[in-house]
């Protein structure tokens, strides 16, 4: 398997000359155990291992305990904590005024599916070019343990009773709406959490990614759906997930007919090495059925569940400048010509 | 059921001897169904007389349907250059069999009613010149395809119009041509209708009432234009980068003038793949703020246009943007509220409601055009003011001003450079010589307006966490209560020193008054007129006239109801919305000021000006 973080110096530099501490953030405030902190640790090794320079990337998040984490890694790229659920047209209207920053988004399942989920459906319509995480755990955290729209039918919560209705499924409401990059995983799963953010980086579109990351103090009964010991015991990856960045090469031996490679809009590749079925992560009718089924059979299916690379992100659709964001335009780009006005006044009538 | 035929009518004018012309003095009003196309036909009226050189507008009061429901259209003429709505109704076009009857009763007495020949109704009133329009016939007999021969029967009711009342063929004809971008096929077709009635007319029907238009020169060097239009174009060299929307009457011609305008202005010939700025129909009016706030908060020009059910739906997020300081323009085209209320009848009535939108202690900047051009000059200041402030600016125009056509002073290039505000790029971060490091919100200044750096900036000391939530100088999260007082009590002096940013009124003096009229918007041309009115008569009262052009008020704002012994407030909407923010900006001058206000969702009136301040005097 190839190891990405191979480039970095025995002083522990990356090739940006960073060390990990300086993709950091603040000390969080979550609770201990958190599946939120794994995932900030993921996004923060993720960066590191990834030589990106902090001031390329941009963070936003919306409201909830989730939403604190952005505080908790990359202090050094710019982000906003935004409204509950209003996350996707903030990021929207950000990514607008530069394109060339890499998004990554944090959400939680009440931010996405309850109060969100208009704006995570149509975000993921326009394709906006950007990482977005749920970090799900079925419950809402802050405000002490209500039942979030993940919470499976029958879920019992302490001061809550037991939930009466159905859940959203967030990667089959990502396929609904042409997500086209679409992962799940489990924030137990490190290696895996990590090397799905890497490929996500690398995706020219809206990359959603369903992390079951257990709430350790609302729910976290071995039975519940996104505990611990159930993710644990119930975790099936559809296939051994590598992410190899444009600049290195397949280095891994693979027998034949037991990888499938895709090719990402930068150059990188998703080798993604068969378990114990055969599954083709560009076919969305086939992914839909598979996220069925295995519901169904009480399984936690994990890894890249669907990819498009070829389809236009947001960013191509409009003529953004090639080489800047918007944001680098001044006066003499934006203000019409003095003789303009002439033209524009015999507009009228 | 009788139908007087032009026969009869003709007696009664050789009976009655041709009444004195009354001349260029009049508003003829339209009564058509909506979506039957009738508003190239009004437009093209319009047109043409201000082309006569005659002071006239346009108002179009419509319902909220896209076909069927009853549609009038106004058009004032006025050689004395008033522009309001006239409650007469001197000269009357009924196409509309559904509202025949009304459209009917109507007219003024001595005035003159056209009516669509095919339309079988009684009518009784001798006071009043009748004539009929062949629409339907000259329509079928000018050779439009069956899919054109509604909007071109229209045309019928202009030739006869023009023919009695005098109107230039050949303005009529200009008017066209500017319709139709000098497409010969459409005019030739609509002009042929016209020329037809107006045969028809001359042949047959003889002039009975005293409504004529007489060329003057009093419409030399202005321009006619609708204010969303104007705002669109005045956003457009703003330096607009980013607009998001949602449909909504009477806001979308905004947004859509800026689509149908920016790229003949703004892109560059020579990078055809190349844009300086986006355009986004949000999914609904949170994601359209949200959008905005996003890329204002990026260093985007960024902007929305909205009427008064959006601007409920943005509360949200204009709170996060007043709190964390970012720059956006929201532009509210006011429509009747609460609720979904008149969604096609003008009001003022969100003006209370947005200068202190959202939860906890907040304040924005509203600008308050009164004119057509006044929204092209705002469309560009809002940016400079937005982003000088870093909070939202809110430009309050409303149905009437933004979707009525209005005669008005063209719009002038920007007098001033653009203003950016307070933004550090690297070199900028490099060059900061303060004694501390660069915080977000550190008032380095003593001004309150602090300085930001932009997404992008690649200074490893330029990014910060922008939040909702409490924050330091430093823009780190804080629950300390004297952080939060600090930064709370900076955000109040920003808004003292926001006034010297904004525009001032307006005010006109006459020589020895002693009452003043205070108002804003599209207001202004029933005030003018009213001021006129108020003159006259056996008891006339001089008037001092202040129009608001923003708020915060500034100093002349308060120096204005000083100086008067009683100051009418006039606003259209139930509470008297101004009145109230100023008894409270003022309460020691609190009771001179006298609340005027007017809610029916039409145009004020200078009559009502006039009557009201008249009652109050008594």
């Amino acid at each position: 398997m190839t190891e990405t973080n191979g480039t970095t110096t025995a002083k522990g530099l990356n090739t940006v000359g960073l060390a990990k501490n300086d993709y950091r953030g603040a000390a969080t405030t979550l609770c201990a155990g958190c599946g939120h902190n794994s995932i900030a640790n993921q996004v923060i090794a993720m960066a590191y291992e990834l030589n990106i320079v902090p001031e390329d990337m941009i963070k936003f998040s919306g409201i909830g305990c989730s939403s604190k984490s952005p505080t908790y890694f990359l202090s050094r790229s710019f982000g906003f904590n935004s409204l509950h659920g209003r996350m996707p047209s903030v990021a929207t209207g950000a990514l607008f005024a530069d394109h060339t920053l890499k998004g990554l988004a944090v959400s939680g399942d009440g931010d996405t599916t309850n109060i969100g989920m208009g704006q995570f459906k149509h975000i993921m319509r326009r394709n906006v070019p950007m990482v977005y995480i749920i970090e799900n755990n079925g419950v809402y955290g802050l405000t002490k343990g209500q039942f979030s729209a993940t919470a499976e039918h029958g879920l019992k919560l302490k001061s809550q009773g037991v939930n009466e209705f159905m859940p959203v499924d967030v990667v089959m409401e990502a396929l609904a709406s042409h997500a086209t990059f679409i992962a799940r995983s489990f924030a137990g799963d490190a290696h895996q959490v990590k090397e799905l953010i890497k490929a996500a980086l690398s995706h020219n579109g809206i990359a959603v990614l369903d992390i079951i990351s257990p709430c350790v103090t609302f729910n976290n009964e071995d039975d519940a759906r996104h505990s611990y010991g159930w993710a644990k015991e119930h975790q099936e990856p559809l296939h051994d997930f590598t992410f190899v960045p444009m600049e290195e090469e397949i280095t891994a031996e693979y027998q034949p007919g037991d990888t499938t490679t895709v090719t990402m809009h930068d150059g990188s590749k998703i080798v993604l090495k068969k378990t114990s079925r055969d599954y083709d992560p560009t076919d969305r009718y086939a992914a839909m059925r598979m996220v069925q089924e295995t519901s169904e059979q009480n399984m936690l299916l994990t890894g890249l569940i669907y990819v498009e690379t070829q389809r236009e992100s947001l960013r191509d659709i409009y003529k953004l400048p090639k080489t800047h964001g918007l944001n680098r335009f001044t006066a003499k780009d934006l203000r019409p010509s003095k003789a303009s006005i002439k033209k524009v006044n015999d507009m009228m009538f | 059921m009788t139908t007087a035929s032009p026969k009869t009518r003709k007696a009664t004018a050789a009976a009655n001897g041709r009444p004195k012309e009354i001349v260029n003095d009049f508003s003829m009003t339209v009564a058509t169904k909506n979506g039957s196309g009738s508003q190239t036909s009004n437009v093209t009226l319009l047109r043409a007389m201000f082309r006569m050189g005659i002071p006239v507008s346009g108002k179009n009061l419509f319902p909220s349907n896209i076909q069927g429901l009853p549609t009038w259209y106004t058009i004032r003429a006025s050689k004395d250059g008033y522009t309001a709505r006239r409650e007469t109704h001197e000269v009357v076009v009924a196409m509309n069999g559904d509202t025949f009857v009304d459209d009917f009763r109507k007219v003024v007495p001595g005035g003159a009613f056209y009516y669509a020949d095919d339309l079988k109704f009684a009518m009784d009133r001798k006071d009043i010149a009748i004539y009929p329009v062949p629409a339907k016939k000259l329509a079928k007999e000018s050779g439009a395809p069956a899919a054109l021969r509604d909007y071109v029967a229209n045309m019928a009711y202009v030739g006869v119009v023009a023919q009695m009342m005098d109107i230039d063929m050949d303005k009529i004809r200009a008017a066209l041509d500017f319709h139709f971008s000098g497409r010969e096929k459409p005019i030739a077709l609509n002009m042929g209708v016209i020329e037809a009635a107006a045969q028809f007319a001359r042949e047959t029907l003889t002039k009975n009432d005293p409504y004529v238009v007489r060329p003057m020169n009093k419409t030399g060097g202005l321009i006619m234009a609708d204010g969303n239009t104007a705002a669109a174009l005045g956003a457009i060299y703003g330096g607009v980068q980013f607009l998001s929307w949602y449909p909504i009457t009477p806001a979308s011609s905004l947004a859509e003038g800026v689509s149908a305008y920016i790229s003949d202005l703004r892109d560059d010939p020579a990078k055809p793949e190349e844009r300086t700025y986006a355009i986004v129909q949000a999914e609904d009016e949170l994601a359209a703020a949200g959008m905005a706030v996003g890329a204002g908060w990026g260093g985007l020009r960024a902007m929305t246009s909205t009427s008064g059910p959006g601007i409920s739906l943005m509360t949200e997020f204009t709170g996060l943007a007043y709190y964390a300081e970012v720059p956006i323009v929201i532009w509210d085209v006011q429509r009747m509220g609460p609720s979904t209320g008149l969604p096609t009848r003008t009001s003022q009535g969100d003006i209370s409601m947005v200068h202190s939108l959202g939860h906890g202690d907040t304040e924005n900047i509203i600008l308050l055009p009164g004119s057509a051009t006044e929204c092209f000059e705002f469309g560009w200041k809002a940016f400079d003011i937005a982003e000088r402030l870093q909070t939202p600016v809110f430009v309050l125009s409303d149905l009437d001003l933004g979707m009525n056509q209005w005669m008005t002073k063209p719009f002038e290039y920007p007098d001033v450079e653009m203003d950016r505000g307070k933004v550090l790029w690297e070199k900028d971060l490099d060059k900061w010589v303060h004694d501390k490091p660069w915080g977000r919100y550190l008032d380095v200044d003593k001004d309150g307006i602090t300085y930001r750096t932009l997404p992008g900036n690649k200074h490893p000391r330029s990014a910060y966490f922008a939040r909702g939530t409490g924050h330091d100088e430093y823009g780190r999260y804080t629950e300390r209560g004297d952080d939060w007082e600090r930064n709370m009590a900076r955000l109040a002096k920003k808004f003292k020193t926001a006034v010297k940013f904004l525009p001032k009124p307006e005010v006109k003096r006459a020589k020895d008054a002693k009452v003043g009229i205070l108002s804003f918007g599209s207001t202004d041309a029933a005030i003018l007129e009213g001021r006129d009115r108020l003159l006259q008569g056996r008891r006339p009262l001089k008037t001092n006239y202040l129009r608001l052009r923003a708020i915060p008020f500034s100093r002349e704002v308060r120096k204005f109801i000083e100086d008067n012994k009683y100051v009418y407030v006039v606003e259209m909407n139930r509470d008297g919305q101004l009145h109230q923010l100023l008894t409270v900006a003022y309460p020691d001058l609190a009771k001179k000021l006298i609340s005027v206000a007017k809610n029916d969702g039409l145009p004020l009136s200078a009559r009502f000006v006039d009557e009201s301040i008249r009652g109050e005097e008594k």
